[in-house]
C-alpha cells in the first residue's frame, strides 16, 4: 500500500537549539530538519539563529550563514545562487522550492523558517536528497533531437512560430521541485515519470525539428508513465520558474488522444 | 511472477524503463472524460425523473418508466455511471495498492461487482418497464 506514516527509523525527533548569535540585534528563526546517514540516530529538527544583519535575505544566505558561523556540519546543495543551476531545491516553509531565489520573509511561519529535504525521497544527508531515479527518468525520455534524415551542411531550420511553441518547456531546469510536490509521484515515482521529466518530453514532442514524435508517444503511452498525472496541479504550483508541468502533460494526453481518433 | 525492475543491482535507467510502455492508457482516459460528460447530462433527466416519481405509487412508476424515452435514459444512466465508477475505480486502486497479487485481485473484484451492480440495475428498471 501507498505510505501515510513515516517509518520508525523516519520519524522526526527534536533536535538541538544552538545559542544566538552574540550582540545581534535582528534575529530570524531557522528550524532545519537534520540526519546523518553515520550516527544511527533518528532525523531531528534543529533550531539556529541567524543575524539577519550580518546575511543577504535569501533563505540560502541563511543556510550559508549558518553554515559558515554556526554549525560547519548542516550539509545541503547550492551553485549558482541565482535560480538557474536547480541545485538548492528543498522544501521551504511548506513547499518545494528553490532556497536561492526564496526571501525569507516570505516563508516565515509563525516567525520561523522551516527547512526540510524535498519530500518523500531518500535523503544523503541534512538537506539532501537522492535524486538518481529522478535523473534516470529523465534520461528515459531521451531528452535529444532524434532525426532519420541526413544531417543539414549547416542547421536544422525553425521557424520563430514554430521555435516559439518550446516556451515554457526549454526552461526547465531540472530541480525536482515539482516531481517532488505531486502525490502521484509520491506513490508511484517508481513507474510514474512525474512532472518535471514529462515536461522535458512535452519538450521534445512539440520540438518541429524532431522526426521521433511518434516514437516518443509510443514512450509515454502507458497507465502509469503518463496517465498517472491526475491534474493535482501542485506541480504548477511548486515550479521556481513559474512554468506548468501540468499543462504540458495536458498536451501530451491530448496528442495521445488524436491519434487514436 | 518475478519482476527483473525491482532487481536491486539493476541500474536505475534499467529500473526506470521497467517493463516498457504498455502502449495502452489512452482509452481508459477517453472513455472516463466520455462518461463523465455523458453522466452531466444523463444525471439531470435522471434527477428530474426520481423528483418527478418522489412519493408516486407503484402503478404510477410504472406508467412513468413504461415510456421508451424515460426507459432509456435511466438505462443508459446505469451504463455510463457504472462504466464511469468502474474505470475511477481502477485508478484508485491503482494509486494506492502496490502489491502485485493484491492489486490484480481487487481490480478483477472491481470489475465483477460493477457488472454485477449494473445488471441488477438494469434488472430492476426493466422488470418495472416492462411489467410483471
Amino acid at each position: 500500500m501507498a505510505e501515510f506514516t513515516l517509518p520508525k527509523n523516519s520519524q522526526i525527533t527534536t533536535g538541538k537549539v544552538w545559542p544566538k548569535p552574540a550582540g545581534a540585534k535582528k534575529l530570524t528563526e531557522f528550524r532545519i530538519y537534520r540526519w546523518n546517514p553515520d550516527d544511527g540516530r533518528n532525523p531531528r529538527i534543529d533550531t539556529y539563529y541567524v543575524d539577519r544583519e550580518d546575511c543577504g535575505p535569501m533563505v540560502l544566505d541563511g543556510l550559508i550563514y549558518i553554515k559558515n558561523k554556526i554549525d560547519p556540519t548542516l550539509t545541503f546543495r547550492r551553485s549558482c545562487r541565482e535560480g538557474v543551476c536547480g541545485s538548492c531545491a528543498m522544501n521551504i516553509g511548506g513547499t518545494n522550492t528553490l532556497a536561492c531565489t526564496k526571501g525569507m520573509d516570505e516563508v516565515l511561519v509563525k516567525g520561523v523558517v522551516n527547512v526540510y529535504p524535498l519530500p518523500h525521497m531518500p535523503v544523503v544527508k541534512d538537506l539532501v536528497p537522492d535524486l538518481t531515479r529522478f535523473y534516470a527518468q529523465h534520461a528515459s525520455i531521451e531528452p535529444w533531437l532524434q532525426t532519420d534524415t541526413a544531417a543539414p551542411e549547416k542547421e536544422w531550420r525553425q521557424s520563430k512560430e514554430d521555435r516559439e511553441q518550446l516556451d515554457g518547456l526549454y526552461e526547465c531546469i531540472l530541480c525536482a521541485c515539482c516531481s517532488t510536490s505531486c502525490p502521484s509521484y509520491w506513490w508511484n515515482g517508481d513507474r510514474y515519470l512525474g512532472p518535471a521529466a514529462l515536461l522535458q518530453a512535452t519538450r521534445w514532442l512539440k520540438d518541429s525539428r524532431d522526426e521521433r514524435t511518434g516514437a516518443r508517444l509510443d514512450n509515454l503511452e502507458d497507465p502509469f508513465r503518463l496517465y498517472r498525472c491526475h491534474t493535482i496541479m501542485n506541480c504548477a504550483q511548486a515550479c521556481p520558474k513559474s512554468l506548468n508541468p501540468a499543462k504540458a502533460i495536458a498536451e501530451v494526453k491530448k496528442m495521445m488522444v488524436e491519434r487514436h481518433i | 511472477m518475478s519482476n527483473p525492475t525491482h532487481t536491486p543491482m539493476r541500474t536505475p535507467l534499467g529500473r526506470v524503463r521497467g517493463l516498457g510502455a504498455s502502449h495502452t492508457g489512452t482509452e481508459h482516459f477517453f472513455l472516463q472524460r466520455v462518461t463523465g460528460l455523458a453522466n452531466l447530462l444523463l444525471m439531470i433527466a435522471f434527477i428530474v425523473i426520481v423528483i418527478r416519481l418522489a412519493g408516486a405509487s407503484y402503478a404510477e412508476t410504472r406508467a412513468v418508466l413504461g415510456q421508451p424515452l424515460v426507459a432509456v435514459i435511466i438505462l443508459l444512466t446505469l451504463l455510463s455511471v457504472t462504466v464511469h465508477m468502474r474505470l475511477g475505480m481502477q485508478v484508485v486502486i491503482e494509486d494506492y495498492v502496490h502489491t502485485e497479487g493484491l492489486k490484480v485481485a481487487l481490480i478483477i473484484a472491481n470489475t465483477f461487482f460493477t457488472i454485477a451492480i449494473a445488471l441488477a440495475g438494469a434488472f430492476a428498471v426493466l422488470k418495472i418497464s416492462l411489467g410483471g
